[in-house]
């Protein structure tokens, strides 16, 4: 994955039209906490020096109570308050309403992958590719549990509901790549769901989407499509190429093995055992492992999980 | 320094060296106990118990992401010590530590009472937190626990961990959080002495007071959504989980309904121990008592009204985020004023370098911390970015350990001679406490740093940009961890070879310092005369 670039000390870099106002109300914030931090503090080691004990009968001082201190030190920081929330509310405002004519695309997350689906049906798992200097509207379910989607270098995040479609938008400035988080904990891999954001120039753009769209058309050799589908459903956050048992078993070698289950009975991995672990994973879970893959039933055409079985079988 | 009490007991019923601890022996005479001492010292025992568990989590986390992907924690693994950590700290310990254990033995004797209104409510509350405690700490056996302390469904509905055993176990410590606060209320409006009027009360029961009026409020709601949580994965009953036609986002609402008062739950009793605190180790009258004592009323209040900015990202309407960000930004006010006062009360004392000043000084620096910080989240547009990661992290530890944490450690020092009638070790008591506050700015300010640079927190694994940020915060909760320790040592070791403490080490003004220390049973010997406000430190017999 690509690292978050950064820009200064404390904030990534500024990737959309609706970073520099969310780093105004982040610098206000910043000089008036550096501001009231060093009052308080410096009031603090002052008093803290000057009025320490030097004796037991030391006579303290009796004041206890300023009227117009009081009001001073409770009215001013109401004004601020309410300067505050006033760069918040037309920084979030902005934030939460499209542009009209934004292009679309719609985000569906599942444990633990994302999928973004272009107008065009152009379907692309763990990768979002944007044009430059045009607003992008998502458009948000999940699947499962909750998720999150955040782009830190383009400053927006909202959560994905299942059941329920949210929204959020943005407008890349700069092409380049960064990486989207998954930021409201899912479970198991919740830290492995990730996904690349590749911002293209504009015609660039629109010449990969087409390719795409054509590429989808014409089909892959089935090997090639498996290998696509187990980064893109996230098949290798759990099962390793390398012969590691993750959260699943590792595909080395699966191919054929005699597996124990775990009730205690043994399988053989053949076509249409990998079938059924596919699509009903909890029906025979091999043994030492926890019932924990979601099922990819509806999600796979049959091709797909032809072509996932072809991977698996190269996996020797 | 001190004087005993002898002006105001009158007529000693006790023969030489009896106290509460002596009074009687046997376990049998501890576990039936009556006394708020007792139980005070009990729920100090049992909270200190899960703090250390809370803590060894805290560690497990932290050293887990030393680097990223698996240094010796699987994710599951990583996950449950999260999510314990976390519950642990929450239900077991911030929430019934200072209320069960401080407020608990000092409240009737600041009051001059000879115990709590109903003193088998409160040996029940302790029996209610043992069993919670020991419902929740099942689920570690029987499968785990992987939700996070938030129990967000439809994660929880789903999970195959152990989430009956454990949101059951928080629905029973609710009930002991309840009876607590119940018995506080009553106690404070029925058996304050004669004179002792509400204005004449320490400001640490002002703050006790407030908590327990949102203990029994919120505490309530809480236990419903978790019945509710509890019917839906045992009989599928459709509230929150979208399949059965619930609703998701409704759990976060009901949660935070009450754990956002909670949250004050957690911070107030902390802020009544501050007030002590910098009163009686600078003896000084307390500056702005009438604004401290209502801002802890108002943070009550106010603290109801602000749980929608938990979600300003989760799909709810943009009118309630908008909404809710202004509400928020006026539950700093209270917190600010409470600030100004307490420097002000600073300001023409004479400020004594106690183990407790100490703690109360590195209160003061962190909560200023966590509150400022706290503005950056309450801003809608900034909170886009921050929510979520590590920033919000780092802004609650401030808050919750920075800030309630070293009250409770102050408060703990403070009332200590009182309470086992030793005396510590007052340079190592600093030592710790200067150890505690590096450690614990090197873990969390790095949080901030973190989190700013857009690491989302609950993350087992992470971009190698992250690490070198990562392992200082890990080595800073090993400093922390080696505080507390010496923290923790020098309390037990003034049992075995500490000095006999002095009815009034520190000079105060009031009427916990008139007793003996320890106290009798019965509080005080004789009758108690009111002749002073507790900031009175230049009466007479408090010198």
């Amino acid at each position: 994955m690509k690292e978050v670039k950064l820009d200064g000390f404390w904030l990534p870099r500024s990737g959309s039209t609706l970073a520099p106002e969310i780093d105004f109300g982040w610098n206000v914030a910043m000089w008036l906490s550096i501001f009231f931090f060093v009052g308080i503090i410096g009031a603090l080691v002052i008093f803290v020096m000057k009025y320490k004990r030097r004796s037991e009968n030391d006579v303290t001082s009796t004041v206890d109570h300023n009227l117009p201190i009081e009001i001073t030190w409770t009215v001013i920081p109401s004004v601020l308050c309410v300067l505050l929330f006033l760069v918040g509310f037309k920084g979030f405002i902005h934030a939460q309403v499209a542009p009209a004519g934004a292009m679309e695309i719609n985000v569906t997350a599942q444990r633990w992958s994302w999928l973004f689906t272009y107008a065009n049906g152009v379907e692309k798992d763990n990768m979002l590719v944007v044009p430059k200097g045009k607003p992008v509207r998502l458009i948000m379910s999940s699947r499962d549990v909750l998720h999150s989607l955040y782009i830190p270098e383009f400053r927006v995040k909202t959560d994905l509901v299942p059941g329920n479609y949210t929204t959020l938008w943005f407008e890349a400035t700069e092409a380049g790549e960064t990486t989207l988080f998954c930021t409201e904990y899912c479970g198991m891999s919740h830290s492995d769901m990730l996904a690349h954001v590749k911002v293209l120039e504009p015609a660039e753009f629109e010449k990969w989407l087409s390719e795409e769209a054509s590429a989808k058309a014409k089909g892959l050799p089935p090997e090639e499509l498996g290998k696509n589908l187990y980064t893109g459903k996230g098949c290798n956050a759990c099962h390793s190429l390398d012969g590691t048992p993750g959260a699943g078993p590792s595909f080395k070698g699966l191919f054929g093995k005699e597996e124990t289950l775990a009730d205690g009975t043994t399988a053989k991995v053949d076509e249409n055992y990998l079938r059924e672990s596919i699509l009903t994973p909890a029906a025979k879970l091999v043994k030492g492992f926890p019932p924990v893959m979601p099922t990819f039933q509806g999600q796979l055409k049959d091709e797909d999980v032809a072509g996932l079985i072809a991977f698996i079988k190269a996996q020797k | 320094m001190a004087e005993t009490a002898a002006s105001h007991a009158h007529a000693p019923a006790h023969a030489e060296g009896t106290n509460y601890l002596n009074a009687q022996k046997g376990l049998m005479s501890w576990l039936t106990t009556v006394d708020h001492k007792r139980i005070g010292v009990m729920y100090l025992i049992s909270t200190l118990v899960a703090f250390g568990l809370g803590g060894t989590f805290a560690l497990l986390v932290r050293l887990e992401l030393l680097g990223p992907k698996k240094d010796f924690l699987t994710a599951d693994q990583y996950n449950q010590a999260f999510t314990l950590h976390g519950a642990i700290m929450v239900f077991l310990f911030i929430i019934p530590a200072v209320p069960g254990a401080l407020a608990n033995f000092v409240l009737p004797i600041m009051i001059g009472a000879k115990d709590v209104a109903f003193p088998k409510l409160n040996l029940a509350s302790l029996y209610v937190y043992w069993a919670g405690a020991i419902i929740c700490l099942s689920a570690v056996l029987t499968g785990g626990i992987d939700t996070g302390w938030t129990f967000y469904t439809p994660y929880s509905t789903v999970t195959s961990t152990s989430v009956i055993s454990m949101t059951f176990g928080v629905f029973v410590l609710g009930f002991s959080s309840i009876f607590t606060g119940l018995n506080f209320i009553v106690t404070l409006h029925k058996l304050r002495v004669p004179g002792m009027s509400w204005f004449n009360m320490p400001l640490f029961l002002w703050a006790t007071y407030a908590t327990s009026v949102i203990q029994i409020m919120a505490t309530p709601v809480l236990a419903i959504t978790l019945v509710l949580l509890i019917a839906e994965r045992a009989f599928g009953l459709g509230i929150f989980d979208p399949t059965l036609g619930g609703d998701p986002v409704l759990f976060q609402h009901f949660f935070w309904f009450y754990s956002h008062p909670a949250v004050y739950i957690m911070i107030l009793p902390g802020m009544g121990i501050v007030s002590e605190l910098i009163a009686v180790h600078a003896r000084r009258r307390v500056f702005g008592y009438h604004a401290i004592a209502y801002s802890s009323i108002a943070l009550a209040l106010l603290g109801f009204l602000v749980w929608g900015h938990h979600m300003f990202v989760a799909g709810q309407s943009e009118l309630a985020g908008v909404i809710f960000s202004f509400l928020t930004f006026f539950v700093a006010i209270p917190s600010g004023v409470k600030v100004f006062n307490w420097l002000a009360t600073l300001w023409g004392g004479s400020i004594a370098f106690t183990t407790p000043m100490f703690y109360a000084l590195s209160f003061l620096f962190l909560f200023t911390i966590g509150g400022l910080t706290g503005v950056f989240l309450g801003i809608l547009s900034v909170d886009i970015h921050l929510h979520d990661t590590y920033f919000v992290v780092a802004h609650f530890h401030y808050v919750m350990m920075g800030g309630t944490v070293m009250a409770f450690l102050g408060g703990l020092y403070h009332w200590w001679p009182k309470i086992t009638g030793r005396l510590y070790n007052d340079g190592l008591g600093k030592l710790a406490c200067i150890i505690i506050f590096v450690g614990f700015n090197m873990t969390f300010f790095t949080q901030f740093i973190l989190g700013s640079r857009g690491m989302p927190r609950r993350y087992y694994n992470y971009l190698d940009q992250y690490q070198p940020l990562h392992a200082f915060s890990t080595y800073g909760s090993w400093v922390l961890g080696a505080g507390f320790l010496l923290s923790l040592f020098v309390l037990m070791t003034s049992l075995r070879s500490g000095a006999k403490a002095p009815a009034n080490p520190w000079g105060g003004a009031s009427l916990e310092w008139h007793t003996q220390s320890p106290p009798v049973t019965e509080n005080f010997p004789g009758t108690v005369e009111v002749k002073h406000g507790p900031y009175d430190f230049n009466a007479e017999g408090t010198k």
